[in-house]
């Protein structure tokens, strides 16, 4: 606010000539900023927007083949929503995908806070090499990197069956991981976590070499030890970059959708329906689009409740911060 | 000595989850490299004896490859061009101006990202198809557009806003002009970040899956991420093919990453990181 204020002056003052043409710039000036938004809110609302509400909408229609055809759905009220609360495949969905984001969550937090205490307690050749490491994880993009965890768990070559095998962990020649949906869901879990981590560590890392130096040497001289230090000085400094990571992991672990459609081949059985998949399904497989959209407009709305707090969060740094 | 043991113990631990967190890509890359027995093996080959290129050529002889890095390169591109235009538009607003209905664009901009695409597909799928414009290229453009905006917006305001005003004030002192001083003074400091959100908003677009799965239905229109799953068909999967083809469609977006990674990726952390 203060910077576009003396700007603002800065631009008037050599300029001030007759009062008509000053109150002409004034003008320009308050409807600048709104020209400079213009398109880019014409995008995001047309294109994001403008679907969100259709989305809503859809969610009140039948919209199966016929009305495909026909462009144009039937009114049925809240039918979708009391078809989909009584379907046991919904209840499902819901049950795995709480259970499966709590999981994901949970462990890439913990081992990522792991990391990023290890990276500031190891030598800088091994910090280094681990960065490196990471970084090529995270780069790596997600269909490829499913693509190749498949062929790493593939049930005939793949080279974890023979692992496993080898270390005595039991008899794994042929075992096909996603007969079991645990087991499925414990090859997924491991795909997302291994691609959630390199992003999480890497910035609590960052965030904690911001933890302020004098502060851990004032602890260290009371004599506090390193757990002391670690929970009444580290953890207080980190804890809004921990909330915040733990609400976008938490956003982005609830809608995954791509590790369970490409590991599964595409033809996901119904113990791999979690509440993406089962939107996606209901109306690109069975074409019950209306209802697939009462399915997704649930998720969005548990979706809003869990982004509150980040976009708070995000926006009231911005506005303390002034610009 | 017991400083010693536990820097030792530290160091180990740190070697070996360097070595868990990289095995995955290197063997997706040695895979790619191995003759046909020593990716069918029952015994795994750690390297790859003599190495060859024979799954690249394959993977680029798979009909419709080329054809697929031309329609990436083209929807990639368009929303890259288009998109940093509108986003450093907007971001200019944001980062230098206060007005009336910023904290509304602000939280639109980080809310719309929290929406999933997997979401929005149904009603996408449905417009474009009322228009007779699911399965054309214009149609993900649009929607990948959209997709990357947000992001783009965002990280773009950081750099505009970390370039201090006292610069233009100076060459407006100096008799510039508002225009002259902000394409003479702040673009050029500014260019760098704009170079790096471009390039983010490119391996954005490249690796974005469900859209283009749903509305890219012929193959002659398929971008590089859908064409990979023509390796794996009913009498099984081409795993050489795969991870050549896995390997190739990553490359770019590596390379990309590893120049601009340090400069975006504190955007998403924004609200938490005091700097």
């Amino acid at each position: 606010m203060r910077a576009a204020g003396s700007i603002g002056a800065a631009a008037t003052r050599p300029r001030s000539r007759a009062g008509a043409s000053s109150f002409r710039s004034l003008a320009a000036r308050k409807g600048l900023p709104y020209a400079l938004i213009a398109p880019a809110t014409v995008v995001i609302l047309g294109v994001l927007g403008w679907p969100l509400l259709d989305l809503l909408y859809l969610s009140t229609q039948h919209y199966g083949l016929r009305e495909l055809f026909q462009h144009q759905g039937r009114f049925v009220g809240l039918q979708n929503f009391a078809t989909i609360l009584t379907d046991p495949q919904f209840k499902y969905a819901v049950e795995v995908t709480v259970i499966f984001t709590a999981v994901n969550v949970a462990l890439s937090m913990t081992l990522a806070t792991i990391i990023a205490l290890l990276m500031e307690r190891v030598s800088s050749f091994v910090r280094v090499l681990l960065g490196a490491g990471l970084v090529f994880v995270w780069a790596t993009p997600v269909i490829p990197a499913i693509d190749l965890w498949q062929w790493m768990f593939d049930y005939e070559f793949g080279v974890i069956n023979w692992l496993l095998t080898k270390i005595g962990a039991g008899n794994y020649i042929h075992h096909n991981w996603f007969e079991n949906p645990v087991q499925g869901f414990t090859v997924i879990t491991i795909v997302v976590v291994w691609g959630a981590i390199p992003f999480l560590a890497l910035t609590l890392h960052a965030g904690l070499t911001q933890v302020p130096r004098e502060l851990v040497e004032a602890a260290q001289i009371d004599g506090a030890r390193a757990r002391q230090i670690f929970t009444n000085v580290t953890l207080p400094t980190l804890k809004p970059l921990l909330l915040v990571l733990l609400s976008l992991s938490t956003i982005w672990d609830f809608q995954v959708f791509n590790q369970i459609w490409v590991m599964l081949n595409q033809r996901p059985n119904e113990n791999y329906y979690v509440m993406s998949v089962f939107s996606f399904q209901e109306s690109f497989r069975v074409s019950q689009y209306g209802l697939g959209s009462a399915v997704a407009v649930v998720m969005v709305a548990i979706l809003i409740v869990i982004s509150f707090f980040y976009v708070r969060q995000t926006v009231r740094s911005i506005n303390e911060a002034g610009a | 000595m017991r400083r010693t043991g536990l820097r030792v113990f530290y160091d180990a631990a740190g070697l070996l989850i360097f070595a868990v967190m990289i095995f995955p890509i290197y063997w997706m890359v040695t895979t790619a490299l191995k003759p046909g027995k020593e990716i069918l093996s029952l015994d795994p080959y750690w390297f790859p004896a003599p190495a060859t290129f024979d799954n690249f050529i394959s993977a680029m002889q798979v009909p419709f490859f080329w054809n697929d890095v031309v329609n990436s390169l083209t929807v990639v591109l368009s929303v890259v061009a288009i998109s940093i235009v509108v986003s450093f538009l907007a971001a200019v607003a944001v980062a230098r101006f206060g007005f009336r209905g910023r904290t509304a664009f602000i939280v639109m901009v980080i809310g719309v990202q929290m929406v999933p695409l997997n979401a929005l597909v149904i009603p996408i799928y449905l417009l474009l198809d009322s228009v007779g414009q699911v399965d054309s290229l214009i149609g993900v453009i649009a929607y990948y557009l959209a997709v990357v905006l947000p992001f783009m917006v965002w990280t773009l305001r950081g750099f505009v806003h970390n370039i201090p005003t006292d610069l233009e004030e100076a060459a407006m002192v100096d008799g510039a002009s508002r225009v002259g001083a902000f394409m003479r003074i702040v673009f050029p400091l500014v260019a760098p970040g704009l170079v790096a959100t471009a390039i983010f908003g490119f391996i954005q677009a490249w690796n974005e899956y469900i859209i283009a799965y749903v509305l890219l239905s012929s193959s002659s229109k398929q971008t590089l991420t859908i064409w990979l799953a023509s390796f794996t068909t009913q009498h099984g999967t081409d795993w050489g093919g795969l991870m050549a083809g896995a390997t190739l469609t990553s490359l770019p977006v590596v390379v990309f990453f590893l120049l601009v990674q340090r400069r975006v990726a504190g955007g998403l952390t924004a609200g938490a990181v005091k700097g």
